[in-house]
C-alpha cells in the first residue's frame, strides 16, 4: 500500500474469516440426504397403489427363487415401475428447467409453467397428436413414438425463446414484461390447443383428455424411452451452465467481464430448458409449480450457488413429484386425483409468497 | 515492462445519436488514467467501448492485442471491469460474489484472495453477509472486492493487467473513497494498469496521472492533472466557473483533501 493507505489492507484475513458458514458444505451433505429422500419415495411409491400386489413378496420370491405371480409382474414391473421411471424423470426435469430459466432470466419467478413455456410446448405436442398423420409416412415412421416429444421440444424452444426476446432488452430482464409476455404466450397456446381439440377424433381426444391438470397415471414404458433421450441430453447440460448462471446473477455484461461465453451460456439455457419442459409436458401434460417450489426451497435452505442448486433441484423434484402422485394415488383411492391439482396446492401459495416478498422489484 | 490500454477512432452511435466520435486514447500500465467529463460527455459509453459492452466502430487493443479478437475468458485474464450498477438476482453472500471473480481454471476454491480483496476494501468480516442486506456504498466496494480477486496480481509474467472502473467512488464516503483511490493507486504502483471514469475532479487531481477530458462525444484535453484541470478548460467544458489553486472568502468553510499529504508529513 502507498504512504498514503488507511491500513485497511493490512487487516489478518483469517481472523475476518472465523464466522463465515460455507453453505458449499452444507449443499453437499444436502445432496446424499435428498439422494437417501429419493430411494425411500421410490420404494414407497411400488409399495403405494389401489391394488394388492406387493413389492415385498415379489422381492421375497425373487430371492427364493420362485417365479413373480402374474399379479405382481404387471402391477410392479409394467404400470409402477414405469411409472416411477416417469415420475423421477418429469419430476427433475421440471424442477431443472425451473432452476436454469430462474437463471436465465435472473428471477426466481420465472418457471416454464407460469411464464407460457409449458402451454407452448402442450400446443406443439397437441398439434402433433392431431395433426401427426398429416405428415409424410416417412417422417412419420421416423419418429415413431418420439414424434410428441420432438414436437413438444421445439413448441418449448420457440416459446422461451419469443419470452427472452421479449422480456429482456440491452441485457436486462424486465420482470412484468415476462410475467405479463408469459400470460399472452399461455392464453394464445392454450387457445390454440382449444381449437385443436375440436378438430380430434374420439381416439386423439382420450390422447388429450389427461393432460388437462397433467398426470403420470399414463406412464408407459414407450413413454419413459421417448422421453429419456431429450431430458438425459437437457439435464446432462445443466453441470456446464452453472458456473454461467451465477455470472448472470450479476447481470449480463458483467457475467462477460468475468469471462462468461453469455451468448452460448443463454443458447444451452433455452436449449436445455426446452427439452426438459417438452419432454415432460409430452409424457405427462402441463403439472405446475415443481419449478418454482424446488429451487426456492433449495435457494433458502443452501443459497443460490447453481453447482449445487442445480443437481440438488433434480433430486428434490424428482422427490416430491413422487410423493405427490402418491397422495394422487391415495386420497380418493380407487381413482385418482391430477397430480397437478397437488402440485399447485402446494407450489401456488409458495409463488405468491415470493410475490409478496419482491413486490417493490416489478415496479408495479 | 509498461504496455497500453489503447483506443483508436471510436465511434458510438446510440440509435440516431453520434454519442461518441473519433476518440483515440492511450493508457500506460503502472499509471492511473482518469477519464472526467460533464454529464453526457461519453465517459461511461467511452468505457463501455473500451469493454466491449456497446458496439462501436474503431479499434481497442489491450497490452497489444485486438480486443475483438479475443474470448471472454482471454479478455477475463487480462482485464477486469467494475460496473456502475451493482444489482444482484438472487440471494447469494458477499463471499459467493467475490468468488464469482476467481476464475474457472483455477483450483481456486480455497483460495484466501477473496477475503484479503475483502480487507482491501475495508469490508473485513462482511464475508458471511447476505449481498443485498448491505448498504450501496458497500455494496460497491464488494463489487470491487470480485473485480480485484479476479486480476489479483498486477502483473503476471511481466505482463500487465487491467483495472477498468466506472466511477469506482460515487457513492461511497469520503473515508471509503481514499480507500478504493489508493488501491487503485497501488495497483499502478505495482505495475498493473487502471483507468476510472471519475466524476470527482479533486480526486482525481489528487490520485491520477493521466487525465482525459471528454467533452461532447469527444476528447477535449489530456495530459497529467496539472495541465488538464485548469481555470480555462474547466470553464469551458463544464460550463461554469471553476478556479483552480484559490482559497474562497475566508467565511465560506472548505475541505481540500489534498492537504493530508502535509499532515502525514507532519505526523511522521
Amino acid at each position: 500500500m502507498s504512504a498514503l493507505s488507511t491500513n485497511i489492507a493490512d487487516v489478518d484475513p483469517a481472523s475476518a474469516a472465523a464466522p463465515v458458514i460455507d453453505r458449499r458444505l452444507r449443499a453437499r451433505r444436502l445432496t446424499l440426504v435428498l439422494f437417501a429422500l429419493l430411494l425411500i419415495v421410490s420404494v414407497l411409491s411400488l409399495t403405494t397403489g389401489a391394488s394388492g400386489a406387493s413389492l415385498w413378496n415379489a422381492l421375497s420370491d425373487l430371492t427364493a427363487g420362485r417365479t413373480l405371480s402374474t399379479m405382481d409382474r404387471v402391477v410392479l414391473l409394467d404400470i409402477r415401475l414405469p411409472r416411477l421411471c416417469m415420475g423421477v424423470l418429469v419430476g427433475a426435469s421440471l424442477a431443472v428447467s425451473g432452476a436454469v430459466m430462474q437463471g436465465l432470466f435472473r428471477n426466481p419467478l420465472a418457471d416454464p409453467g407460469i411464464v407460457g413455456v409449458s402451454a407452448g410446448a402442450g400446443l406443439a405436442a397437441i398439434t402433433a397428436i392431431v395433426l401427426g398423420g398429416l405428415l409424410p409416412l416417412a417422417i412419420q415412421q421416423f419418429l415413431g413414438s418420439w414424434i410428441v416429444p420432438v414436437a413438444a421440444f421445439f413448441g418449448g424452444w420457440g416459446s422461451t425463446l419469443l419470452l427472452y426476446r421479449v422480456s429482456t432488452h440491452g441485457g436486462h430482464t424486465s420482470v412484468a414484461t415476462m410475467l405479463l409476455a408469459g400470460i399472452a404466450l399461455g392464453a394464445l397456446a392454450g387457445a390454440a390447443s382449444g381449437v385443436l381439440v375440436y378438430y380430434s377424433d374420439d381416439n386423439q381426444l382420450r390422447a388429450l383428455t389427461f393432460w388437462g391438470m397433467g398426470s403420470l397415471a399414463g406412464a408407459t414404458w414407450t413413454k419413459v424411452l421417448a422421453a429419456l433421450p431429450i431430458i438425459g441430453l437437457a439435464l446432462a447440460a445443466a453441470p456446464f451452465l452453472a458456473r454461467g448462471l451465477n455470472g448472470m446473477a450479476l447481470g449480463e455484461a458483467a457475467a462477460g467481464h468475468i469471462g462468461i461465453a453469455v451468448q452460448r451460456v443463454k443458447n444451452i439455457a433455452i436449449l436445455s430448458v426446452a427439452g426438459a419442459t417438452g419432454a415432460a409436458v409430452a409424457v405427462s401434460g402441463g403439472i405446475g409449480f415443481i419449478g418454482i417450489v424446488v429451487p426456492h426451497l433449495l435457494r433458502l435452505a443452501t443459497g443460490p450457488d447453481h453447482h449445487s442448486l442445480l443437481p440438488n433441484a433434480a433430486l428434490l423434484g424428482a422427490a416430491l413429484l413422487l410423493a405427490a402422485d402418491m397422495i394422487a394415488r391415495v386420497v380418493v383411492a380407487p381413482a385418482e386425483l391430477p397430480i397437478g391439482i397437488i402440485t399447485a396446492i402446494l407450489g401456488a401459495p409458495v409463488f405468491l409468497w415470493i410475490l409478496l416478498k419482491r413486490r417493490g422489484d416489478l415496479g408495479i | 515492462m509498461t504496455m497500453t490500454l489503447e483506443a483508436r477512432n471510436i465511434g458510438v452511435k446510440l440509435g440516431s445519436n453520434e454519442v461518441l466520435h473519433g476518440v483515440d486514447f492511450t493508457a500506460r500500465s503502472g499509471r492511473v488514467t482518469a477519464i472526467v467529463g460533464p454529464n453526457g460527455s461519453g465517459k461511461t459509453t467511452l468505457l463501455r467501448a473500451m469493454t466491449g459492452e456497446v458496439a462501436h466502430d474503431g479499434q481497442v487493443r489491450i497490452n497489444g492485442a485486438d480486443v475483438a479478437s479475443l474470448h471472454p475468458w482471454q479478455l477475463a485474464a487480462i482485464r477486469a471491469v467494475q460496473p456502475q450498477s451493482s444489482s444482484i438476482a438472487f440471494p447469494f453472500t458477499v463471499l459467493e460474489i467475490v468468488r464469482l471473480g476467481l476464475s474457472a481454471g483455477l483450483s481456486a476454491a480455497e483460495s484466501s484472495v477473496p477475503l484479503k480483496a475483502l480487507a482491501s476494501v475495508g469490508l473485513a468480516g462482511f464475508a458471511g453477509r447476505m449481498y443485498q442486506d448491505l448498504s450501496g456504498g458497500e455494496q460497491q466496494r464488494v463489487q470491487l472486492a470480485r473485480v480485484i480477486t479476479q486480476v489479483w496480481e498486477p502483473l503476471v509474467d511481466g505482463t500487465p493487467r487491467w483495472l477498468i472502473l466506472d466511477e469506482p467512488v460515487a457513492s461511497l464516503d469520503i473515508g471509503h473513497q481514499f480507500t478504493v483511490m489508493d488501491l487503485a493507486r497501488d495497483y499502478a504502483a505495482r505495475g498493473g494498469g487502471v483507468v476510472a471514469v471519475m466524476h470527482d475532479l479533486n480526486l482525481t487531481a489528487m490520485f491520477a496521472d493521466q487525465v482525459i477530458l471528454m467533452e461532447g462525444g469527444q476528447v477535449a484535453a489530456t495530459g497529467s492533472p496539472a495541465e488538464v484541470l485548469t481555470d480555462e478548460t474547466l470553464a469551458r467544458t463544464y460550463g461554469c466557473p471553476i478556479p483552480v489553486n484559490t482559497t474562497p472568502p475566508a467565511e465560506v468553510p472548505f475541505l481540500l483533501p489534498q492537504a493530508r499529504v502535509t499532515l502525514s508529513v507532519q505526523a511522521g
